[in-house]
């Protein structure tokens, strides 16, 4: 029981939002998938940084959550603009990226 | 890696209490995040991810990183979920995954790539020849969020303005991105009147939901003089959703079975107390239903009810049922605009809510 059971979880986490992005349509879950992933990939930071005595890893994390902050306002606000013109958050429905 | 060779065996591996916490943590964390895979509706997915939020700052906590442990809680659970729950509640909460396929095998494939990748990702994580936990308590200095500190404002100044400069441009395009002009003039309250006048819609405010003194829940719908529900009065959030509850199946419980409910009125057998049985007596022949109805007098009900039962007698010998949403369409809103024709309840939507018909046919579907 070491990093290796961190890891492992960290891959499970990472693939449950892997495979959310592919078979989920609804766009808001998919990009919670795409959350899943970015926390996933923290974990797995963390767990290096405490392995190897460093707080570097942590800074990574840190960095990783502020992009993911705004990754999320713009995707959402992606998501909204879609929405509002065509009434759909499905992205079978979005294959045009035009009016 | 010279921190590395130092290992020795002070903190190789979990200690009991870290272990517990990893797996009761972890379970709870995975079995959260099955949610994205498998819940329908998309709120239930955003709460099961903030419990896989909360669950992974318990682990960051747990790997000696308090600091990051409070910032994923403030950040994930009470800033970006909170903005996805914000909006679902904008595109509408009613949305739900279908799961028709249009690609077809879609999901076997996904699931065949994900399982895919859980195989090499596990199968690296377990050939991967890792140390121990190094621990990082020399250099935290017990205080983690200041060595944090140190390291951030010493070592990663360049990136630390780079993300603030990328969180600036993130909130402006968020902006930019949402904004839409105004192309036609803005209706206002008095436009809206003169709107629902103009077009024979109803002018006054819908009926509120709810039967008298028996039920008085949001979900159940109104009663007009026939006995019909009044759809409408039902919030739309519910109709779209499907939680009516149907007044045939409400009264049912109150009526005998063998009574037939053609022609009924609701209203007086959903009485409470002493009138419920005995109009249901006299119901086994319908025809003098007409007469029975008035001898059974309904307390709170007694002017809207009496002349109610000639007319719904002599329409409804047969089966009353498919004629329920016609009638209140016709009886409590008589020109009504035939918008909302929503796509899976056609028949139980039919009466729209008052508010669209002022604003939707303006300028709301023109994109």
């Amino acid at each position: 029981m070491t990093v290796t059971a961190y890891l492992i979880l960290a891959s499970v986490l990472f693939t449950i939002g892997a495979t959310t992005v592919l078979v989920r349509r609804n766009a808001i879950v998919m990009f919670m998938g795409v959350e899943l992933m970015l926390n996933a990939a923290n974990l797995a930071f963390l767990a290096f940084s405490r392995m190897y005595g460093t707080l570097d890893g942590q800074l990574a994390a840190f960095f990783v959550m502020v992009v993911a902050a705004a990754e999320v306002v713009v995707g959402l606000a992606i998501i909204v603009s879609l929405f509002r013109t065509r009434r759909t958050v499905s992205v079978d429905d979005e294959s045009l990226m035009r009016h | 890696m010279n921190s590395v060779a130092v290992v020795a065996a002070a903190s190789l591996s979990m200690s009991t209490s870290e272990q517990f916490l990893f797996w009761i943590v972890g379970s709870i964390v995975v079995l959260a995040a099955l949610a994205l895979l498998f819940s329908k509706r998309a709120v239930v997915t955003a709460c099961a991810v903030m419990v896989t939020m909360v669950g992974l700052a318990f682990l960051y906590v747990g790997l000696d990183a308090p600091f990051l442990g409070v910032v994923q809680v403030v950040v994930y659970t009470g800033a970006i979920m909170m903005l996805f729950v914000f909006v679902i509640m904008l595109v509408g909460v009613d949305i739900s995954d279908s799961f028709v396929e249009t690609i077809r095998g879609q999901r076997w494939i996904g699931a065949l790539l994900g399982a895919g990748l859980l195989v090499v990702l596990v199968g690296a994580a377990l050939r991967a020849a890792v140390p121990g936990f190094n621990g990082l308590d020399e250099v935290d200095e017990g205080n983690n969020p200041r060595a944090v500190a140190k390291i951030l404002f010493r070592d990663y100044p360049f990136t630390l303005e780079i993300t603030g400069c990328l969180l600036i441009i993130a909130a402006v395009g968020a902006v930019v991105m949402t904004h839409r002009d105004r192309l036609t003039k803005a209706v206002r309250q008095g436009d809206l009147a003169a709107m629902r006048i103009k077009h024979g819609v109803q002018v006054t405010p819908p009926p509120a939901p709810g039967v008298y003194a028996r039920h008085n829940a949001a979900d159940v719908p109104a009663v007009d003089p026939d006995g019909k529900a009044i759809e409408a009065s039902v919030a739309s959030v519910l109709r779209m959703r499907g939680q009516v509850s149907r007044l045939n199946g409400l009264t049912q419980d109150l009526l005998p079975a063998a009574v037939p409910e053609a022609g009924r009125t609701v209203g007086a057998p959903a009485l409470p107390g002493p009138a419920a049985d005995e109009p249901a007596a006299d119901l086994a022949e319908p025809e003098v239903a007409a007469p029975a109805a008035d001898a059974a007098p309904a307390p709170a009900e007694t002017p809207a009810a009496e002349p109610a039962p000639p007319a719904a007698a002599t329409s409804g010998a047969e089966p009353a049922k498919p004629a329920k949403p016609a009638k209140p369409a016709k009886a409590a809103k008589p020109g009504k605009a035939p918008k909302a024709a929503k796509p899976d309840e056609p028949a139980t939507l039919e009466p729209a809510q008052p508010d669209p018909p002022g604003e939707e046919p303006k300028g709301g579907d023109a994109k």
